[in-house]
């Protein structure tokens, strides 16, 4: 295991394997939308309080939980940055993040689409909301951040110390809604109780969160084959200009 | 005298000697203040509710100005290689070198604070809540900013990136620093515990952020 995982360390090496796994990935992520989507939009029961607007949830959980997932995932990225020197570990944090500000975007509006009809107002400055909010400009600073800095070595380790830094917000998203009284809802699917949703919302939930993960996966493993591309293009760029064939 | 202490007053002396620009953050600091009654309006009840965020905002943007001259004028001029190579931890050579630019940036808002108060109609309690906060909580701007200064130091127009990248972190302290000073003017609401949560922020970024600018200056240098 350990050796296949330090073999896909060369790049080379990566794209092959990715090249093989994504059609698979692809076709994973096309059925579980399929299954989630029946279940979430035809199968699921409208809400007796909410009505139909209860299959924003649908979307707007899975897209919070993988704006969180994707910025953990950057974490152990820079992590393997700043720690083993990974060479694709700053591949993968640098094409994770405009996925994660993607899917912080569809939670933030999601859920302004969801306050509306429920709370009666679009936005409101709760600690969930604010903390998510503060997330999605942390993801659009570091974007900034890789903008700015030409040279990529540098630009990685850089970025890298911001994202550790920036860690530092996440268990303040996931407690916020324990540590302050919030508009927003607490916890009510990972609890040390049992889930509060009844079971004919709870599985559509749980698949459209596989198929959201699944399609982060997918749209993650193609935009780290294109930054090795882009990268390769990059060096092959210089070496021309320098005449260093 | 020690190495650190010849850096500190080194960096004083720079500071306010022509060029330094320490005064230009309490300048920027008293142009928010007066340019805010034009934004919501001269009613003196209205600025006396707001006056501590409105304080608070002016210091919190004041203390960002001139932060992205902390590391840059010494890497301009090759002293930050050497104090790079001096031997002296680099964590505590960023503290020193946040500590004086709080002395030269930090303090001076700080005591401008009550003439500035006036302005906006404070009571005397208040001033003296929004001047303990403000005296607390500027130092964890500057370490939080010296972040940002060690992440943009090797850029070209770093300063617009350092303020974005430095702002979202900042918003605890300002979330606090505001609560506390805004405590005291109302009745029964409570400074201390606000007040103590913005002294655990200064203490954390204290112990932290010097490690994290550390790591980006080295980062950024080779």
């Amino acid at each position: 295991m350990l050796k296949s995982v330090t073999d896909l360390a060369n790049p080379t090496r990566f794209l092959a394997f990715t090249a093989k796994a994504l059609p698979v990935l692809v076709g994973l992520t096309l059925a579980l939308f399929a299954v989630g989507l029946y279940g979430a939009l035809v199968l699921a029961p409208p809400d007796y309080q909410q009505g139909e607007t209860v299959k924003i949830m649908f979307i707007h959980v899975p897209a919070a939980w993988l704006s969180m997932f994707t910025y953990g995932l950057m974490t152990v990225s820079a992590l393997g940055t700043l720690v083993w020197r990974h060479p694709l570990a700053d591949v993968a944090a640098r094409a994770a993040a405009p996925i994660g500000a993607a899917f912080t975007f569809l939670a933030l509006v999601t859920g302004s689409l969801w306050g509306k009809p429920m709370w009666g107002t679009w936005w409101i400055w709760d600690a969930r909301l604010t903390s998510v909010l503060i997330l999605f400009i942390m993801y659009l600073g570091l974007l900034a951040l890789w903008r700015t800095v030409e040279e990529p070595t540098r630009a990685a380790k850089l970025a890298a110390i911001l994202i550790l830094v920036g860690s530092v917000n996440l268990p303040i998203i996931k407690f916020s809604v324990d540590w302050w009284n919030t508009l927003h809802q607490p916890a009510s699917v990972f609890r040390m109780d049992g889930p509060t949703i009844d079971g004919s919302m709870l599985w559509p939930l749980l698949v459209m969160a596989l198929a959201f993960t699944a399609l982060m996966l997918t749209l993650h493993l193609m935009a780290m084959r294109n930054e090795i591309l882009r990268r390769r293009v990059r060096s092959l760029g210089l070496a021309a200009a320098g005449g260093v064939a | 005298m020690s190495a650190l202490t010849a850096l500190f007053l080194r960096d004083m002396r720079l500071a306010v000697r022509i060029g330094g620009g320490a005064m230009m953050g309490v300048l920027f600091f008293l142009i928010v203040v007066t340019v805010f009654p034009f934004a919501v309006g001269p009613d003196l009840n209205l600025l006396s509710r707001i006056g501590p965020a409105v304080l608070w905002l002016g210091a919190l943007l004041a203390s960002l100005l001139g932060l992205d001259r902390l590391f840059e004028a010494d890497r301009d001029d090759g002293a930050l290689d050497l104090l790079v190579m001096s031997g002296r931890p680099l964590e505590l050579v960023v503290v020193v070198k946040c500590l004086a630019h709080w002395t030269a940036t930090g303090l001076p808002l700080v005591l401008a604070t009550p003439f500035f108060a006036l302005f906006l109609a404070l009571e005397p309690k208040a001033i003296l809540a929004t001047m303990a906060t403000l005296a607390v909580g500027t130092p964890a701007l500057t370490l939080l900013g010296a972040i940002g200064a060690g992440l943009t130091v090797s850029l070209r127009r770093g300063g617009l990136l350092l303020a974005i990248l430095v702002l979202p972190f900042t918003i605890p302290v300002l979330i606090f620093g505001v609560s506390a000073a805004g405590a005291a003017a109302v009745e029964g609401a409570s400074f201390l515990t606000p007040f103590l949560l913005l002294s655990a922020m200064s203490l954390a970024c204290l112990a932290l952020a010097p490690f994290a600018a550390a790591a980006a200056l080295r980062a950024g240098l080779d």
